[in-house]
């Protein structure tokens, strides 16, 4: 069957010359070990870069197998996850708000894999998997979730409020727009202290349409912030398609005198090579906007179905042809660096990681009441809080 | 508010506990602070003692001291208030800039960001010359957009630096309410603790000189009520300047109310450095009969009601509250409950103002006390008009407080 594979493979630039001996092997029923080669391998990206005002990088994206195989077993490890929140939220072991990210895995992992941790990342409330690229665990997320101790944020913060300051993760915002601003202040704070790292501000196409955006956009373009805007086009505001809420619907254009770029987000390699790009831009000539066009598979959040504004076979269209997850299981087995089993074996094993998580952060106690009143203010300010009827659930703060 | 007791340990204990009532009411520091170096500095507290202890028990140990006039009308008086050294003499403006620029001579990631602070110099010469000695990237001039630089400096907070945000009018923030609310607030909670959000905001507001509407809001009492920030008010140079350094240093977002009229206010201050507890009360005047609580413009108007009311015979004891977000109940309780009278007097209007949520809180706590029930004066619930009379008919003037203190006392 690897044989068959090689001769089916599309534009690679490199046949690995191993490929041959490993066919007979694979052949002769060894089981081969799933690639762990770093071997440079050079992907065409399958749409071009859409410029504004920049040079777009070059179509072709260099990888290599262990890193291909990381994207999968990373996609697949948030897929499944906020698979299984959305099950929790129906068991109504996550109550409130719950905005998933399925089907826009590669927008996270593709940034990810161009940037390190000094770089800071600042995202909207749909945040589960950016803060799982971070650095977070499966127990933290699946903790916070359901209001626990164990949570990243003590259970006090909730699905909207993740936050990862070590990994250089802030957050995990509920106001639409809110974060822009806060993410030219991350921006303008590596610029004071002159490290030489950037900030990515991710905004959907809803929050586009915010003032405060063109303000940020404004002050970053003048004062050359490393800022770099994402814009996570998944072509719904909410309830609402993008044609019916922005006169123009391109983004990446919207910043006018600031470069932007339109990248295909269902696609982690392209995801990849634009922040890269992004990077080095930014670094150099001050802001950038790219535009990932991207979709999400799940309604708004839990308490919207999905469906009254689009239809079902657009969701299923796009699962077929565009599915982040898919195609780089494509790549992968097209270029033979795993087996059909050794990735369903893989996803089996995120399975029960996921599980375990589950069935840990479930133990995990809910928070004490007296951390209703810790970290209102910085430890080291002494004061009194009452609870609600006033006399009981007195706490004086150290 | 850690830091701030550092410095004290070594040099102040030894000295200071020997002789608290001393003349001598600042400890002399000879170490003058620059950038990167921890100056062992005194806390003042306002009735002129030391502060020696960390927390609340601090309160234990007052001394009932007259605290120079704030409005300093005497010789004598202004030079009782540095007997040590004679001080230095400035506007109140000019304190908040004196106070401005020790810190940002103190620690590098103090910065200032607002509209026209840098290279105008402020639109109330607060931020004067600033940009020329710290450059631009310390003094920054932002573009008229409240919400995007307010959000900035928060962001730039969370990282670790310290941003001054000034509003050119305390009304203007009404834009960044948000970010305020949402982001400075609430972030240290939200992420269980990760951030803190040391961030400085303020501006002038109140009712001016015929500013009209919309440049004469009062925004304390909108920012009250959200969680996790402090808010204070200066009413002189002494204390602004105070103030200002120890909302600098604070690791709690502290937003600092001034007050249009109040920036040409001429005061004695001590030439050592020195801060003001940002949770704490003044006491102004002493007195027995009736407690009038205050808070900047309001503390002058007060003042000179109490001047009338000494001739009538009254004996009444002000007491600047300064710290708006939480109230020093302490200073305020121990207060009532040997007056057993309240008189509040604010510039905010009556419905939802500070003088309310003051009222709630020393009714459900010292109800024990109080002989009669607590007159607030607040400022007409209306949008402040532009004709001059009509304005004085809508903050709270002399006459009205000797009413009130009359009746009160009856």
């Amino acid at each position: 069957m690897a044989l068959s594979h090689l001769s089916s493979t599309r534009s690679n630039r490199f046949l690995r010359p191993l490929a041959a001996a490993a066919a007979a092997a694979a052949a002769s029923s060894l089981c081969r070990p799933i690639s762990t080669s770093t071997e440079p391998l050079v992907i065409e990206t399958s749409i071009p870069f859409t410029p504004h005002k920049c040079e777009p990088p070059s179509r072709s994206v260099e990888t290599n197998p262990q890193e291909l195989l990381t994207f999968f077993r990373d996609m697949a490890t948030m897929r499944r996850m906020e698979i299984a929140a959305d099950s929790l939220y129906k068991a109504k072991l996550i109550r409130g708000f719950c905005h998933l990210y399925d089907g826009q895995e590669a927008v996270c992992v593709g940034m990810e894999a161009s940037i390190n941790k000094k770089d800071c990342i600042i995202t909207a409330y749909r945040d589960h998997c950016t803060f799982l690229g971070r650095g977070g665990t499966l127990l933290e997320i699946f903790s916070e979730l359901m209001g626990r101790q164990g949570g990243c944020s003590k259970g006090k913060g909730g699905s909207m409020h993740f936050y990862k300051k070590e990994s250089g993760f802030y957050g995990g915002h509920g106001i639409v727009g809110a974060q822009v601003p806060l993410g030219c202040g991350l921006a303008f704070a590596q610029k004071y202290n002159k490290d030489e790292n950037v900030t990515f501000a991710l905004y959907g196409d809803g929050a586009a349409n915010q003032g405060q955006l063109f303000e940020a956009l404004n002050i970053s373009a003048l004062w050359d912030l490393p800022i770099i805007l994402v814009c996570e086009n998944n072509h719904y505001g909410m309830g609402t398609a993008e044609w019916r809420a922005a006169k123009s619907p391109s983004y990446y254009k919207r910043g006018d005198y600031v470069p932007g770029l339109k990248v295909d987000g269902m696609d982690v390699l392209a995801v990849k090579q634009a922040c890269k790009f992004a990077k080095e831009h930014v670094l150099k000539n001050g802001p950038i906007i790219l535009e990932m066009d991207t979709y999400r598979y799940h309604g708004h959040s839990m308490s919207d179905p999905g469906s009254t504004y689009r239809t079902r076979d657009e969701i299923s269209g796009v699962r077929q042809e565009r599915d982040p997850i898919e195609r780089v299981r494509k790549l992968v087995l097209g270029h033979d660096l795993a087996t059909e089993k050794e990735l369903k074996d893989i996803e089996k094993e995120i399975r029960k990681e996921v599980d375990e998580a589950i069935a840990k952060a479930k133990e995990s106690p809910m928070p004490e009441p007296s951390e209703l009143f810790t970290n209102v203010y910085v430890k080291g300010f002494g004061t009194e809080s009452f609870g609600a009827d006033r006399k009981e659930l007195r706490a004086t703060l150290p | 508010m850690a830091t701030v007791f550092q410095g004290l340990g070594a040099t102040a204990a030894i000295t200071a506990a020997a002789n608290p009532l001393d003349s001598n009411k600042f400890l002399l520091s000879s170490r003058r602070s620059f950038s990167g170096k921890k100056t062992s500095l005194v806390v003042v507290r306002s009735d002129g003692s030391l502060n020696l202890n960390t927390g609340s028990s601090a309160g234990a140990r007052r001394l009932d001291k007259l605290v120079t006039n704030a409005v300093a009308t005497k010789a004598d008086a202004a030079a009782a208030a540095s007997a040590s050294k004679p001080g230095h003499e400035l506007l109140l403006y000019e304190a908040l800039r004196e106070g401005l620029e020790e810190e940002m001579d103190r620690d590098n990631r103090v910065c200032v960001m607002g509209e026209d602070v840098g290279h105008y110099g402020g639109s109330y010469k607060v931020t004067r010359g600033l940009a020329d000695k710290f450059g631009d990237l310390r003094v920054l001039d932002t573009p008229i957009a409240e919400n995007a630089f307010t959000g900035m400096g928060i962001g730039a907070a969370m990282t670790g630096l310290r941003p001054i945000v000034e509003g050119m009018n305390m009304g203007f923030l009404l834009l960044a309410f948000n970010q305020i609310s949402n982001n400075c607030g609430m972030l240290h909670y939200t992420s269980g603790g990760q951030f803190t959000i040391p961030i400085v905001i303020r501006g002038p507001g109140g009712v001016g000189r015929q500013l009209g509407a919309e440049h004469s809001q009062r925004l304390e009492s909108y920012f009250q009520s959200i969680p996790g920030i402090q808010m204070v008010a200066c009413s002189t140079p002494y204390n602004a300047k105070g103030l200002m350094k120890a909302a600098i240093r604070s690791e709690n977002p502290v937003i600092l109310f001034e007050h249009v009229l109040l920036y040409n206010l001429k005061e004695r201050i001590p030439d050592e450095e020195y801060i003001c507890n940002l949770e704490e009360a003044e006491m102004v005047r002493p007195g027995e009969h009736i407690t009038i609580l205050t808070y900047s413009r309001m503390r002058y108007h007060v003042m000179q009601a109490a001047k009338t009311l000494v001739n009538k015979g009254y004996d009444p004891e002000v007491i600047d509250i300064r710290s708006l977000k939480p109230f020093d109940l302490h200073t305020i309780g121990n207060s009532v409950k040997k007056t057993h009278r309240v008189l509040i007097v604010e510039e905010c209007m009556r419905t939802g103002g500070i003088g309310a949520s003051l009222t709630a809180a020393i009714n459900e706590n010292f109800i024990d006390y109080l002989d009669a029930p607590i007159v607030c004066l607040s400022s007409q619930d209306v949008p402040t008009p532009y004709a001059g009379t009509l304005e004085e008919f809508t903050i709270v003037q002399p006459a009205q407080i000797v009413t009130a203190v009359e009746q009160l006392c009856q």
